[in-house]
């Protein structure tokens, strides 16, 4: 495990010798309080929880996450220490699990940044702080499965763009899976079943729940299997680098 | 100790690597030659753990790289080709990050972490970042990386490549060191490393072993092995006697500096009857020297068959 460990802090650490994780960070924080305050209503609403704030989160990760996990595995590839990584006394699975961990903690560092929010909701009335907890505990584990999505795309390419790309469409899908337009949409075209069964696997469906404080053991598993699936695929195609 | 038993390796339609069953003990170190595209780096991933083979095995140690890869690889030490690591670390940072992958306990990650550093000379540049040293700095830093937890067997892909003179010696005297007690695996295409550092050559072109020798067996098969080359004023008439002479097969003339060269028939040796005819003749030679024959030329012959045309050269000049 110590392996694991030693991936992840090194990881975390090239995140912070890059401009890379103060400008996520940045804009992440700016972001997220620009569109909770002004495109989500805050004020408006008159109501005290950080329901604008979580319904931002998918659209932030949308564009944030592939930008932290494009280099994850295609710089690797592309400059060579890939062989030097796995020629190391370690798995391909402990190498994914502490890149993933890296990114996954980082996600965590932004979402706690983000206190100045909840000090607002909490300075400006009595919103139900188990409430807001759960939110942050949907919202990690969505950017979990961003990530996972990301460091299985990183692993397909040498291309960091491609990678990019590939996070970010694989993401849309998942999110915009569940919504009313793109369900009237393909109601008309396919077999009701598969519309409805796709629309379990929206994103969005069980972030919601679990934003709105309804912690749903069903919504936490769906986004824990998520990222297992997501990381398994991943390291099956990297070892199918070392094969093919 | 490293065992390969009809190791190959496709890229689709491309054989990269044919059926090498190759076995270096401790003690050896053993230089992959071979023309550039040959398979040593492709061979040297598959028994590193890097690539899986398509068919064959690589043991390290009797750990069989692919079904023990983790045994296999705590034994091994591999530089890989050009030397990969993190950029945007400092040398201090990424031989750190190597101990603690290794899972060396902290009193030996501290003694051993010291002398790396001292034996390749990293001490004034560890706490610069990768990406702002030379190529040959960072070379060491790769060497440095192979060998921080003293590793019984090596794999090391062109470990001198990029290196100044002064510091190729300094890091073929290391590979002698440890050379001892440790099995030692390094392809090159440097033919004066092979007489430095190697006492087993291998040579491979399209993934095939073509030749498995020690360096001065590989010399014996050069037309120049046993050959006495000389520089001499008014050489020209000497030829003719020299061609006399039942021992000699040919004689070539540098057309540049007019060092003339005598190839000696099949196991015969021509030195003292050819210095004994100069000296009958009252010819002033500068410097006369036995040859032991030429890498160089050996490797063309076995990795091209461009030995007939080698022949052709000297049955020219000697008409």
């Amino acid at each position: 495990m110590s392996a694991v460990g030693a991936v992840m802090r090194r990881e975390l650490r090239s995140y912070f010798v890059t401009p890379v994780a103060y400008l996520f960070l940045v804009i992440f924080l700016v972001l997220s309080g620009i569109l909770t305050f002004y495109a989500g209503d805050f004020y408006e609403r008159g109501q005290a929880d950080l329901q604008p704030f979580f319904v931002m989160h998918p659209w932030l990760y949308l564009i944030l996450v592939p930008a932290i996990t494009m280099r994850m595995w295609a710089e690797e590839a592309k400059s060579g220490t890939l062989e030097l990584l796995l020629t190391l006394p370690l798995t391909l699975w402990q190498a994914m699990l502490g890149k993933f961990l890296a990114a996954w903690l980082f996600i965590a560092l932004a979402l706690m940044l983000t206190f100045p929010v909840w000090v607002t909701v909490n300075y400006l009335g009595a919103p139900d702080n188990d409430v807001i907890l759960v939110g942050y505990l949907g919202s990690w584990l969505m950017a979990g499965t961003f990530i996972a999505i990301g460091a299985c795309m990183s692993a397909l390419t040498r291309s960091q763009v491609v990678a990019f790309i590939l996070t970010a469409l694989v993401c849309v899908l998942l999110i915009l899976a569940g919504q009313p337009q793109v369900m009237d949409f393909f109601h008309g075209t396919l077999p009701r079943q598969l519309v409805n069964a796709a629309a379990h696997l929206s994103m969005l469906r069980h972030f919601q729940a679990i934003a709105r404080g309804v912690l749903d053991l069903r919504d936490v598993l769906y986004f824990l299997l998520s990222m297992m699936g997501w990381l398994i695929a991943g390291v099956l195609l990297l070892d199918l680098k070392r094969t093919r | 100790m490293i065992e390969t038993e009809q190791l190959s390796r496709r890229y689709g339609k491309l054989t990269a690597v044919d059926a090498l069953s190759i076995r270096v003990e401790p003690g050896q170190v053993l230089g992959l030659l071979g023309p550039n595209g040959a398979g040593k780096s492709t061979a040297m991933r598959m028994i590193a753990g890097f690539l899986v083979p398509t068919s064959g095995t690589a043991r390290v140690c009797g750990h069989d790289v692919g079904r023990e890869p983790l045994q296999a690889k705590r034994l091994l030490g591999y530089l890989p080709e050009g030397a990969p690591s993190y950029g945007e670390m400092t040398v201090r940072e990424f031989l750190q990050f190597i101990v603690r992958m290794r899972g060396l306990k902290p009193e030996v990650a501290y003694r051993r972490f010291d002398e790396v550093v001292q034996r390749l000379e990293l001490e004034d540049v560890l706490e610069l970042s990768i990406d702002t040293l030379s190529k040959g700095l960072r070379r060491r830093v790769g060497l440095a990386q192979a060998i921080v937890h003293d590793p019984p067997v090596l794999v090391l892909d062109e470990p001198t490549d990029g290196l100044d003179p002064n510091q190729k010696h300094a890091v073929r005297q290391l590979i002698d060191v440890m050379a001892r007690e440790r099995t030692i695996l390094i392809s090159t295409h440097l033919l004066e490393e092979v007489h430095a550092l190697c006492n087993r050559v291998v040579i491979i072109a399209r993934g095939r072993l073509l030749a498995d020798a020690t360096p001065a067996e590989l010399e014996r098969r050069s037309r120049y092995h046993g050959a006495v080359s000389f520089s001499a004023s008014g050489s020209g008439m000497s030829q003719e006697m020299l061609g006399r002479l039942p021992q000699v097969a040919a004689i070539e003339m540098d057309p540049l500096d007019g060092r003339i060269t005598v190839f000696p028939k099949p196991g015969e040796r021509i030195l003292e009857p050819v210095e004994m005819l100069l000296r009958k003749q009252g010819i002033e030679v500068s410097e006369i020297q036995l040859e032991r024959g030429r890498l160089d030329e050996v490797f063309r012959q076995i990795t091209t068959g461009g030995g007939d045309d080698a022949m052709a050269e000297v049955r020219e000049v000697r008409t």
